[in-house]
């Protein structure tokens, strides 16, 4: 790897055109030839520092449909900008495909290629091959679905009036993190839908007696009725397919009083909000697959003699800060970095592989000292989502590297307790721990919609499942219960209920505002 | 790979999300904006401000976890020497530990919005408008004044301009070659001393000469009457675009500084509202006990008196003023009378009379505030006094205040141009 033979791509800090093509193609050959990576095609675009700012603003996509929530996000990030608070992200990727990686006309050329090699490489490879984007998202569609949605509600808009669809929009936000289906794959085709929904109307009219209605049953058999009642209503919630935790979805399709076009925008933000669950379930790897990519790439161009000293100079200046993860009590503390975990954990697989130790062939006997780190690494990156790896992956000596420990936590005592340390008794516990705290359904409430009455006092029924005592914060609940309230157009409960013992422990009751 | 230079697109994109973003704002904006007036000195008004709108108008709202309650385990980064089992000390401000509350959260910070002055006093007077402005902007065209509009060939001898005349004669005479007097002295000069050397051809010469020249002085005239310019002078309406603001105050012992403080603040908020429309406001400050006069600002608000309360010196006290400085065709009139509405029973016939008859027809605009701290306000001799006055008079308003927070609410009642008919503001009740 030593070999030196290569011309220099670029020298000084200008860029341009011509410069990122020839860059490209450096990072390529080494991407594709010697990484072994494989990716969607790349489109990069030479935006100004103000269109970042609109980008970021729109949650990185690139058309958007229009909302105050965005215009919002922009003055907090132009404020921090503006006051040098924070300096704008030098990249942006979006899972597309083609790939669309946004650089800066700012940027220095070696930051260019930083941004080629980490973007439109490290994330578009992991976009491409992660079995969660492959699963769930649609690369190939999304700026269509993007275009669809904006101009959809852009009409909506001149229909329906801006407050009207403002409000809407608002509610839906609200629910977004709860429109997401997390475990099954229930995409069914519209015929597998269609046979559902006409044999469930089959089992409705079997099951249906008109004579319980017209005969008047006498009191004396109360016990009777009320089983039947109970049957009407399990076969109603079989019916709607309760319980159901995806609340967008279940209004979309049940809420009693939405128009369609209303429907329709529930969808829309449900797809949104389905679009970035591989996300945020993958955010460290992801991030550490492209930390790792650029880390590699720039290394490598550097010892084929392509960059210069001053370019890796700047480029081990950022990297390093990218990189940095700040002890648990700094200033600077503001949780795990997902970059530091996720880069320091590829290159420890790498090094499992090549160069193990007596530890780490006891921890993990079937990669140590097997070489092939590389497609050891790629298969990580297809199979795993950030849990699962660090419960694989993370190694007692990474531990030791980033002194983790464990703490627990009650809100009502005084102090926070240790309870595990990166010594032999702890690196199982705290790997447990660390991998649950990737795990979006066990970080997020479980919340579902238990019942719902389609017939009588149409009351919708939510149930928190609690663990560990942890409730939900009232105030916000409250909020969100209205919008719920005010799509499903009646009253609203939400119980929630200790998820072991089953006993209640509190409940919420919201009303449908006119 | 294609590259795509993507600098020359529209900049702006989230231009529309701004726009959602400020129009939601503003409604927030009024409403921090309100909350703010009532801590906030009437005299800051005059900067521009900050106005912080509490983040929680908006925040968008999640389903998470009470950071407040439960159990929960995480992991950190950079144990020193931390054994299992030892105690830790929570961080305070409670976000900072990593993994619980905040599930995917950003920490949200309150917006803080830095308006200039005007945007501020655009917000602050939104819906206020000045009472009769459109009907005494008509009326105030009528009144005219003379100006200078160039020169004209006629007009009457005082206006005769012989400067612009003189040019005219001049470029006259220049043009048709009048010969100057000088030179035809010259000519002379030279005849007599050609007829002194008795050279008779040179005489001959020069005494056509001199004829011809003066041939031509009398048919090119010095002065003709094309050359006559008067000056032009032009009657042009005057917008009268000044108003002169009366702030009438009882000052006896009976008005504390607390009182005059609240009615500080009101003049203050009517002098800023007064600026916003008219280029200037001039202020006159009338003080009163049994006899009133004007005094400087510092007085106004300082000074103290003792003696009785006859509001009908004040009264007359600004008709003087008025007839003295104030032509009525000239200025916007307005007074605003702070009392905590003590008066000699025997002095309210001729405060009512004179208000009524006198002083309504000249102002644009006449408010009472009544400040006191009384518990059953409303109940003076000067507010059952000009209960009627309220009816009667479009112009004529009355409210109290009670304290300083109800300042600006009773001024947007006042001026409100809503609801202006017979604005007899009682915010009272339950307060």
């Amino acid at each position: 790897m030593n070999k030196r033979h290569g011309e220099l791509l670029y020298s000084g800090s200008q860029w341009d055109f011509r410069l990122l093509h020839r860059v490209y193609d450096a990072v390529e050959e080494i991407a594709l030839g010697e990484l072994g990576l494989d990716v969607y095609r790349n489109q990069i675009e030479v935006i100004t520092s103000e269109q970042m700012l609109d980008a970021y603003a729109a949650i990185g996509m690139p058309l958007l449909y229009r909302h105050w929530s965005f215009g919002k996000r922009f003055a907090r990030e132009e404020l921090l900008y503006r006051k040098g608070a924070q300096s704008l992200a030098y990249e942006l990727v979006i899972n597309s495909q083609p790939c669309v990686s946004y650089v800066m006309e700012e940027n220095t050329m070696t930051m260019q290629t930083l941004v080629i090699a980490h973007a439109a490489f490290g994330h578009n490879h992991f976009f491409k091959n992660n079995h969660l984007f492959r699963q769930w998202t649609r690369a190939d569609r999304v700026l269509d679905e993007l275009a669809y949605a904006k101009s959809y509600i852009a009409d909506c808009e001149q229909r329906y009036g801006f407050t009207e669809v403002e409000s809407l929009l608002d509610s839906a936000h609200a629910l977004m993190s709860h429109g997401v289906n997390r475990y099954a794959t229930r995409r069914r085709s519209p015929r597998e839908q269609q046979a559902r929904s006409e044999a469930r109307r089959q089992h409705l009219e079997s099951t249906y007696n008109d004579l319980w209605r017209t005969v008047p049953t006498e009191p004396s058999d109360a016990n009777e009725v009320r089983s039947i009642e109970q049957d009407e209503n399990d076969i109603e919630a079989a019916a709607l397919e309760l319980p159901e935790e995806n609340l967008l979805t279940f209004l979309a399709n049940n809420a009693p009083k939405l128009k369609d076009w209303q429907r329709e925008v529930l969808r829309i933000v449900r797809t949104l909000a389905q679009y970035f669950y591989p996300q945020r379930q993958t955010k460290m790897m992801n991030e550490g697959c492209a930390t790792f990519v650029h880390y590699e790439i720039m290394n490598r161009l550097y010892h084929r003699g392509q960059i210069d000293e001053g370019s890796m100079l700047e480029f081990l200046h950022m990297h390093s800060a990218v990189v940095a993860q700040p002890n648990f009590d700094s200033r600077g503390f503001g949780g795990i970095n997902p970059y530091a975990l996720g880069f320091a954990m590829v290159r420890d697989i790498a090094r499992i592989c090549d160069d193990p130790d007596d530890e780490d062939r006891q921890w993990f006997p079937e990669i140590a000292g097997k070489g092939r780190s590389l497609e050891t690494i790629r298969d990580a990156w297809e199979h795993y989502r950030d849990e699962s790896f660090i419960l694989q992956f993370l190694s007692p000596r990474l531990i030791r590297e980033m002194r983790l420990f464990k703490v627990s936590d009650d809100a009502n005592d005084e102090h926070m307790t240790v309870t595990a340390i990166h010594d032999e008794s702890g690196y199982r516990e705290v790997r447990r721990q660390l991998a649950a705290q990737y795990d979006i359904s066990k970080q997020e409430p479980d919340i579902q919609i238990s019942d719902a009455n389609l017939k009588g006092n149409r009351r919708l029924v939510l149930t928190h499942r609690v663990r560990d005592g942890k409730l939900l914060e009232k105030s916000e609940a409250n909020r969100i219960l209205r919008h719920l309230a005010k799509l499903w157009g009646y009253r609203v409960r939400m119980v929630e209920v200790d998820a072991e013992t089953k006993r209640p422990l509190s409940e919420y009751d919201a009303v449908s505002m006119p | 790979m294609h590259v795509v230079d993507r600098r020359q697109n529209p900049k702006a994109k989230s231009l529309g999300n701004r726009q959602r973003f400020l129009r939601r704002v503003k409604s927030h904006m009024r409403k921090a904006f309100a909350d703010s007036i009532r801590q906030r000195k009437i005299a800051d008004l005059e900067e521009g401000q900050e106005v912080s709108i509490s983040s929680k108008d908006l925040h968008e709202p999640t389903f998470h976890h009470d950071p407040k309650v439960g159990h929960r385990d995480y992991v950190l980064p950079g144990n020193h020497d931390y054994r299992p089992g030892d105690e830790i000390e929570k961080p305070s401000g409670g976000s900072g530990s990593g993994s619980s509350g905040s599930a995917d959260g950003d920490g949200e910070d309150s917006f803080v919005f830095a308006l200039t002055r005007e945007e501020f006093l655009d917000l602050f007077f939104e819906d206020l408008e000045l009472p009769n402005l459109a009907k005494r902007k008509l009326k105030s065209m009528a009144s005219p004044a003379w100006v200078r509009a160039g020169y004209s060939t006629d007009g009457s001898p005082q206006r005769l301009n012989k400067r612009e005349t003189m040019r005219r004669s001049l470029a006259r005479r220049i043009a048709l070659g009048r010969p100057k007097l000088a030179e035809v002295e010259a000519l002379q000069v030279e005849l007599q001393q050609a007829i002194t050397a008795e050279e008779a051809d040179e005489i001959d010469r020069l005494r056509k000469l001199i004829d011809a020249q003066q041939a031509r002085m009398r048919a090119v005239p010095y002065l003709e009457t094309v050359d006559l310019r008067y000056s032009r002078i032009q009657r042009v309406p005057k917008p009268t675009t000044q108003a002169v603001m009366f702030c009438l105050m009882d000052t006896s012992a009976s008005m504390t500084e607390q009182l005059k403080d609240m009615a500080k603040r009101f003049y203050m908020l009517l002098h800023l509202f007064l600026t916003r429309h008219y280029k200037s406001v001039e202020l006159v400050f009338i003080r009163h006990t049994y006899t009133a006069q004007e005094v400087d600002e510092q007085t106004f608000f300082h000074g103290r008196e003792t003696g009785g309360t006859v509001v009908s010196s004040a009264l007359e006290e600004m008709l003087k003023i008025v007839k003295q400085r104030y032509p009525v065709d000239d200025w916007n009139i307005y007074a605003a009378q702070a009392s905590d509405g003590h008066n000699f029973d025997h002095d309210m016939p001729q405060t009512l009379r004179l208000l009524e008859e006198e002083i309504l027809p000249i102002c644009q605009y006449y408010a009472y505030i009544e400040v006191n701290d009384d518990q059953w306000p409303g109940d003076s001799v000067l507010w059952h006094g000009y209960f009627p006055l309220v009816d009667r008079h479009d112009n004529f308003a009355q409210a109290e205040v009670a304290t300083a927070s109800e300042i600006f609410p009773v001024f947007r009642d006042l001026f409100d141009s809503r609801q202006r008919s017979g604005a007899s503001t009682k915010p009272r009740g339950d307060r």
